[in-house]
């Protein structure tokens, strides 16, 4: 019994649901946007970073993304803007700022 | 062919889970299931079956790991009794709610206090509301047909849930008896090979299992657990029925023996069937119409089967080797008043509370109970509605 | 034989009173009956007081109670006879077997005025003759099946030879010793 749990939601009923509720896909986080939750917004001051990744690890919801050894702009589809790469940056390239 | 021998019923356990080989058994000893284990054990070690045996710490770590095995695409089972089950509590419910179809035999033992190794249906009762199928035994033959029957009705489609095959802790467990054994490759052909759809070590198809259910999905969850339970008794009977075809032996969801004419019925489980049979046999030889209903799958609870069962009857003893502290009945005798009630069968019940912690249940108690359904109908004598037999006072 | 016969066995735990009655399951099962062989379990240690039982019949056996009115009880242990009532609803025209090296007389008094048939074997006698050392089991267990009579004494004696070449066959030299002790125990009974 494979489903796509992307089928499957508070309206489904008993009968279409998987047995177990066992969940037939990987990474299925990635679907679900949690960005949606963000109040305040991590902003990228590209001119001032000197790529030393130290926000990366301290991400809680990995919405850093790496690429050849250096940081892009944030993945806001994802990033709850909790604020803690700010507060870790060491050369204040990233703000925060009020709102989405 | 059949092969006629002779051994206990751990010993026909353990040639049972030899001749289907399962994939892996994490076990922890505990009396009186310990030999099941220990017989596997040197099964493996003479190269008879390649089980991957998991000596564990715990029985709480023995059902975890059934599950994880089971999980990761594995025909697992366990063993155990009494502490060992009540040790698993939390696993058992999981082991059902996320739809795994293993096994565990269970030699029934009482549960402490006063601490005591014999049998009672204390434990199997215990975790008779975590969601496993439940199926007694007998004998020997029962204990070694009814695990054969285990997988093909756990891993069935539209059931995957875990079932648990119970017999007697000595006395059907240590007591040597006849019985009639399958060929290693009628079992082998019977069960089949396990190959479950979804499993967690499939590389190409990745899976979660046992996500966090958020309160709007955990009713859902739950009914279709319970439907699935329903289902289980058609797969039970059918799974029975292909047994039968091939081994000859008949089971169903109960047994009736000597029930079609009968006024008074006694419905009882487990080892004493055997010795109410024999009561039953002498009591029919001085004209009395009295018969056994031997109940077999005790979850799912065959709640409307048994109320047709006993309609036509005039009273029915309710045999209980459990005590359920609800002073109110035990626990057979609690689903049976209800299954007689919502099917609109009012017969008089007794139910009678036998054999804990080992206590002998002989024929003439069986003459004793049947002597006092008889006086009620007959005379209008009340029995206690609720009673210990051979208590002393 | 149309009845069932019902056996108790009286021993100490270690002497093997529950192995006896379970090798008296095995050979009457080789000689097509019913059989059931089983222990009354408790906390037993070396040395404490146990008892196992016997059906055998043929017809099958569905009873899974211990047994109250045996027709044969066998004493392992003649120190039981002062601890434990051996004769507890032993049948009036049924048998008692006592491994001593008394003799019957010296025996009743301490048998609560049983009527029936009481037989005396010195089975540490035969078993030290006979192997050199003490193992009553196999003497109380032809003694049992010689009072019986279960089976005839040939088809005792052909099927435990080939039940001990099974079980003994990584020390084939105490199979003759064990057989010897058999023969002999029909023979002190003259049976």
């Amino acid at each position: 019994m494979r489903s796509d749990v992307n089928k499957i939601n508070e309206q489904t009923p008993y009968q279409d649901l998987t047995e177990g509720l066992q969940m037939f896909a990987s990474a299925t986080s990635v679907e679900f946007n949690t960005g949606e939750w963000r109040t305040d917004t991590p902003v990228y001051l590209k001119d001032k970073c000197k790529q030393c990744l130290l926000c990366v690890p301290t991400c809680p919801d990995s919405s850093i993304p790496v690429v050849n050894k250096k940081r892009l702009d944030f993945d806001y589809d994802h990033c709850k803007g909790c604020g803690i790469c700010a507060k870790n940056c060491p050369f204040g390239a990233i703000v925060m700022r009020e709102g989405r | 062919m059949a092969r006629k021998d002779r051994m206990s019923g751990n010993e026909a356990t353990a040639y049972a889970i030899r001749q289907v080989n399962p994939d892996v058994m994490p076990a922890f000893p505990i009396t009186p299931s310990t030999e099941i284990p220990q017989m596997v054990s040197n099964y493996i070690a003479n190269g008879q079956m390649d089980t991957e045996f998991i000596p564990v710490e715990s029985e709480h770590s023995s059902m975890s790991a059934t599950i994880g095995a089971q999980a990761a695409g594995a025909r697992s089972l366990t063993a155990t009794s009494s502490a060992g089950l009540a040790l698993m509590w939390e696993e058992l419910l999981l082991a059902a709610s996320n739809r795994m179809p293993c096994v565990l035999t269970l030699v029934n033992r009482t549960l402490s206090g006063p601490i005591n190794i014999n049998c009672d249906h204390t434990d199997g009762m215990g975790a008779r509301d975590t969601g496993w199928i439940q199926i007694y035994a007998e004998n020997n033959q029962e204990a070694y047909d009814n695990f054969i029957m285990a997988y093909p009705i756990a891993e069935n489609k539209e059931v995957r849930l875990p079932v648990m095959v119970c017999q007697d802790g000595f006395i059907t467990s240590h007591a040597v008896e006849n019985i009639e054994l399958l060929e290693d490759e009628q079992v082998k052909n019977f069960v089949g090979e396990y190959e479950p759809e979804e499993y967690l070590l499939n590389p190409g198809k990745p899976i979660a299992v046992g996500p966090y259910a958020i309160s709007n999905y955990v009713m859902e969850a739950r009914k279709a657990q319970e439907m699935a339970l329903e289902k289980s008794k058609e797969v039970i009977l059918q799974v029975a029925a292909d047994f039968e075809k091939m081994a000859g032996r008949h089971y169903g969801l109960f047994e009736e023996y000597r029930c079609e004419d009968a006024d008074y019925i006694m419905m009882i489980m487990g080892s004493a069937a055997g010795t109410a049979k024999e009561a039953v046999d002498a009591l029919r030889e001085q004209g009395k119409k009295v018969g056994i209903l031997k109940l077999r799958v005790f979850r799912p609870f065959p709640a409307k089967e048994i109320a047709m069962a006993l309609k036509n009857c005039k009273a029915a003893a309710i045999m209980d080797r459990c005590e359920s502290y609800n002073t109110n009945g035990g626990p057979l005798a609690s689903e049976v008043n209800a299954a007689l009630f919502r099917n609109k069968v009012m017969i008089e019940t007794v139910n009678y509370v036998y054999g804990l912690g080992g206590r002998d249940f002989t024929v003439n108690h069986v003459f004793d109970v049947f002597n006092e359904l008889e006086q009620l109908i007959e005379n209008g004598i009340e029995p206690e509605q609720y009673q210990y037999i051979g208590l002393r006072k | 034989m149309n009845q069932t016969l019902e056996i108790r066995w009286h021993g100490r735990g270690g002497q093997g009173a529950k192995t006896a009655a379970l090798l008296l399951a095995d050979v009457a099962f080789k000689t097509g009956k019913y059989v059931q062989g089983f222990p009354e379990y408790g906390p037993e240690r070396m040395g404490a007081p146990i008892t196992a039982y016997n059906r055998i019949s043929n017809n099958v056996i569905r009873v899974h109670s211990n047994i109250y009115t045996p027709d044969l009880v066998v004493v392992v242990d003649e120190t039981l006879l002062d601890a434990v009532n051996v004769t507890a609803g032993l049948k009036e025209n049924g048998s008692i077997i006592v491994n001593t090296d008394k003799d019957k007389e010296e025996i009743l008094p301490k048998l609560k005025g049983y009527k029936g048939n009481v037989y005396t074997v010195d089975a540490r006698k035969i078993s030290v003759d006979a192997l050199g050392k003490y193992f009553p089991n196999s003497p109380m267990l032809a003694a049992a099946v010689a009072v019986s009579k279960v089976m005839d004494k040939d088809t005792f004696i052909n099927e435990m030879r080939a039940s001990y070449q099974h079980k003994f066959a990584k020390k084939p030299e105490v199979i003759d010793g064990n057989m010897k002790a058999l023969t002999m125990t029909f023979e002190a009974l003259g049976l």
